[in-house]
């Protein structure tokens, strides 16, 4: 079977120092080198099992441990030992964590349990809107869209309707900065992260507006660096994580052509290395949960393509002055629009079809995530070497469900066979990249929130 | 229940004098909480008493020292640390002290958003007086992990916001330095090229663009190239510094095409290494910019191709690209997808 063949790169890789003999001297090993040679040997002798085993040996390695993931996910939901304290103001992402992870899975949630996680989340919820890492806690961007998430993913009448909107948009607004950015919380940190999760929100909620949108686009530009990925803030290095929230907010803004996209695309295809997985910046090591970060910048950007041949025909992008004159026309489009079209830009995104392959290793990435990333008992983990933890297992698992339906021209289209590694039941459900949720369940959100 | 192993001589706030006026908040976490965490009596005491005096916005000194054990606990909870500046505010607290409290917090936990950010407020309140502090300070942290996110955006700040450029190009000149201390266990020489690193380039970047006393990007292209240069001869497998060369030109691409330079060390590493990604994707993009190709080039392309001969009529930008698809099958998709969408321009 095609699909369970392990995937081995020539020895020619953008990570390993390959020194070459010919130059007059061997390089010497940096700390960064013999770390990166470290990692590298683990998962060779990871893959190295694949050889000599037989087709069916092999699917059986890259088998999905369903079971056992469940199995750790609702452990942790019902109870977590006194180690987490440390995650005492992330609650809200511990539950976005496991129970998006469940859907992934395809798992149903009883009523109980879904009443259960409702009733603790309104806990979480200010008065004034937003949503806190715990119950009484000062409400954050984070922690809200954490929790929207969640209850999008619970996906009843019940979970959406339990959202205040009206004091939700206040909140944000308030956190909103003049420079156009959002701050985490009431005089809290300014950055990318915080736009995304401020945009998220009010995109996946039907109620982005101009007002929230202004100069946002010019903070991310900012961010843009001229490694071609986005920092965190303006000035900072090109990372995994910042990129996917950089490019998300830009296309819910329907600004994304104002970055430099051909640059951006060639940062991020680098970033996959000879482990298979992606690194989060450049010369960095491996990690599990970029196959989500980078792997979903990646999924947007196979959609975006057309905008991408675009920016090189035209040549026009880097100029200063061209950047100028697109956002005036771009705040002026905007000022016309109601604030449903902007919602609904999301929606349409998720619709367009595309004709393009992935425009990375599919294969490869999900050889990395089931073979060093997953436990055998249930979860995943950065690399081999570390520990299983509920943000891994999320973005782990939100990068295999991303790289097995890349060659699906049109969302959530069942891939063929040759798309899925190991067995065909390793399939998880398809979720929409933008806002990282399970696409049945955003559709179910995206009704309900267009009708009230 | 359990209590703290390693700090038995805590005495419990019920047992403190100071606080027997207080009534402690217990969490409201529901009949049937989720994602429920097993605390330890210290941190649930601890945090029921916290509750009390941020619900009565009680700004007082023992909230102060409250706060303090809170974070000691937990440095996430930010809720924590935003009382704990009102407090700072109201009682007119001596920042320098604070500034002491965080250093020895923030070298334990140096990957938390919120210790940075409170540490930004203080520096931010002092102004240009922390700019040598701040530097001092995330220096420190960096020698520890050079790669820490926090501790360079922080040290990016302090140098736009409070100063402090005057030694910012020594600084990079000591990480180089540095590289070669931390690898001394293995008796090393200096080399170039391998220290050349990604910490390297991005401060390099910065400094080299934003710095008030340099002349900007275009006064120093021509020394920043030929340091690029050497240091990807040194060693062209390591990316930093190539990307750093196409940074050098970003927005000026017709300079970087007209840069002889440029395209003579690309040649010059595939002599010696005949699949290096880095090299002929540079070139790629030279050609996608409108780049002529001499003679020489073409030959050396040519002779990479292993399979038949190429169509006359093949643009070398297209031969760059099956090359490519070959040599670095991690990217094959990437490099087919370039080659269908060649700009018009490109040789
Ligand atoms: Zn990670």
């Amino acid at each position: 079977m095609e699909s369970s063949a392990s995937f081995s790169p020539s020895s020619c890789s953008p990570r390993s120092p390959n020194p070459n003999p010919n130059l007059d001297q061997q390089p010497r090993l940096t700390i960064t080198l013999l770390e990166q040679l470290k990692v590298e040997q683990k998962v060779a002798e990871i893959y190295g099992l694949l050889n000599g085993v037989s087709a069916h040996a092999r699917s059986l390695m890259s088998e999905l441990r369903r079971d056992k993931h469940v199995e750790f996910l609702m452990r942790g939901l019902k109870q977590l030992g006194p180690s987490y304290h440390v995650l005492d103001a992330n609650r809200p992402w511990l539950c976005y964590w496991i129970l998006h992870s469940i859907a992934l899975l395809g798992e149903p949630l009883d009523t109980e349990l879904e009443n259960d996680v409702m009733d603790f989340l309104s806990r979480c919820e200010d008065e004034d809107g937003g949503y806190g890492g715990g119950p009484g806690q000062l409400p954050h961007l984070a922690t809200t869209y954490a929790a929207v998430n969640t209850l999008v993913t619970l996906g009843s009448e019940n979970a959406l309707s339990s959202i205040n909107r009206d004091n939700l948009y206040k909140f944000l607004l308030r956190m909103k900065d003049s420079s156009g950015a959002f701050r985490m919380h009431d005089a809290g940190e300014i950055d990318v992260r915080a736009c995304y999760t401020a945009i998220s929100v009010a995109s996946i909620l039907n109620i982005l507006d101009y007002e929230l949108v202004k100069d946002v686009g010019n903070y991310i530009l900012r961010c843009q660096t001229y490694e071609g990925g986005i920092a965190g803030e303006p000035g900072s290095e090109a990372h995994g994580g910042y990129t996917f929230c950089g490019l998300a907010t830009m296309i819910l803004i329907n600004e994304a052509d104002r970055l430099d996209l051909s640059s951006l695309l060639d940062w991020v295809a680098f970033r996959q290395g000879v482990e298979c997985g992606f690194q989060g910046r450049t010369n960095k090591l491996v990690d599990g949960c970029y196959s989500f970060w980078q792997g979903g910048v990646l999924a947007l950007m196979q959609k975006l393509l057309p905008v991408v041949d675009k920016q090189l025909t035209s040549s026009s992008v880097s100029g200063e002055s061209s950047l100028g004159s697109t956002c005036n026309i771009k705040s002026s489009d905007l000022a016309g629009q109601g604030s449903g079209k902007l919602s609904d830009v999301g929606f349409s995104f998720i619709k367009r079809h595309t004709e393009s392959v992935p425009l990375f290793h599919t294969i490869a990435l999900q050889q990395y995530i089931l073979l060093c990333s997953q436990v055998l008992e249930g979860g995943f983990k950065d690399k081999p070497g570390k520990n299983r933890d509920f943000y891994h297992s999320c973005y782990c698992l939100s990068g295999l469900s991303v790289s097995q339906y890349s060659w699906s021209k049109d969302a959530g289209a069942s891939p063929l066979p040759t798309a899925v590694l190991g067995p065909y039941s390793n399939l998880l459900e398809p979720i929409h990249p933008l806002y990282n949720v399970v696409l049945d369940k955003y559709h179910m959100s995206h009704e309900f929130f267009s009708r009230s | 229940m359990s209590s703290s192993s390693d700090d038995d001589d805590r005495i419990p706030f019920s047992r403190r004098p100071e606080w027997s006026d207080v009534r402690p908040v217990p969490q409201d976490d529901g009949p049937h909480p989720v994602v429920p965490i097993a605390y330890r009596d210290d941190f649930r005491e601890t945090m029921d008493y916290f509750r009390a005096v941020y619900l009565a916005d009680e700004r007082s000194s023992r909230a102060l020292y409250l706060t303090t054990e809170a974070i000691e606990m937990n440095p996430g909870n930010y809720t924590v640390w935003h009382f704990r500046r009102l407090v700072l505010e109201a009682l007119n607290v001596d920042l320098h002290e604070e500034r002491d409290f965080i250093d020895q917090i923030a070298m334990r936990n140096p990957k938390n958003y919120q210790i940075w950010h409170h540490r930004r407020w203080i520096a931010e309140k002092l102004g240009p007086e922390a700019a040598d502090k701040e530097l001092e300070f995330t220096k420190r942290v960096l020698a520890y992990d050079a790669k820490n996110y926090h501790a360079w955006s922080h040290r990016q700040w302090v140098l736009q916001s409070l100063g402090g450029w005057e030694k910012e190009l020594d600084y990079c000149q000591k990480l180089l330095e540095d590289d070669i201390f931390n690898n001394s266990a293995w008796n090393q020489t200096f080399d170039f090229g391998l220290s050349y690193n990604q910490e390297y380039s991005k401060v390099r970047y910065f400094v080299i663009t934003r710095s008030p006393l340099l002349g900007g990007l275009q006064a120093m292209r021509d020394s920043e190239l030929s340091y690029t240069i050497e240091a990807i001869l040194a060693n062209p497998q390591n990316e930093s510094p190539w990307r750093y060369l196409q940074g050098l030109y970003k927005g000026d691409t017709d300079v970087l095409v007209s840069e002889n330079q440029v395209s003579e060390v690309c040649l010059k590493v595939l002599k010696i290494d005949h699949s290096c990604i880095f090299a002929l994707s540079l070139l790629l993009d030279l050609l996608c910019y409108g780049f002529q190709p001499s003679d020489e080039l073409k030959g050396v392309i040519e002779a990479l191709r292993k399979s038949e001969p190429a169509s006359s009529d093949d643009k070398l930008a297209s031969t760059i690209c099956s090359i490519l698809e070959i040599v670095d099958p991690m990217r094959s998709n990437y490099w087919a997808w370039r080659r269908s969408n060649l700009p018009s321009k490109a040789c």
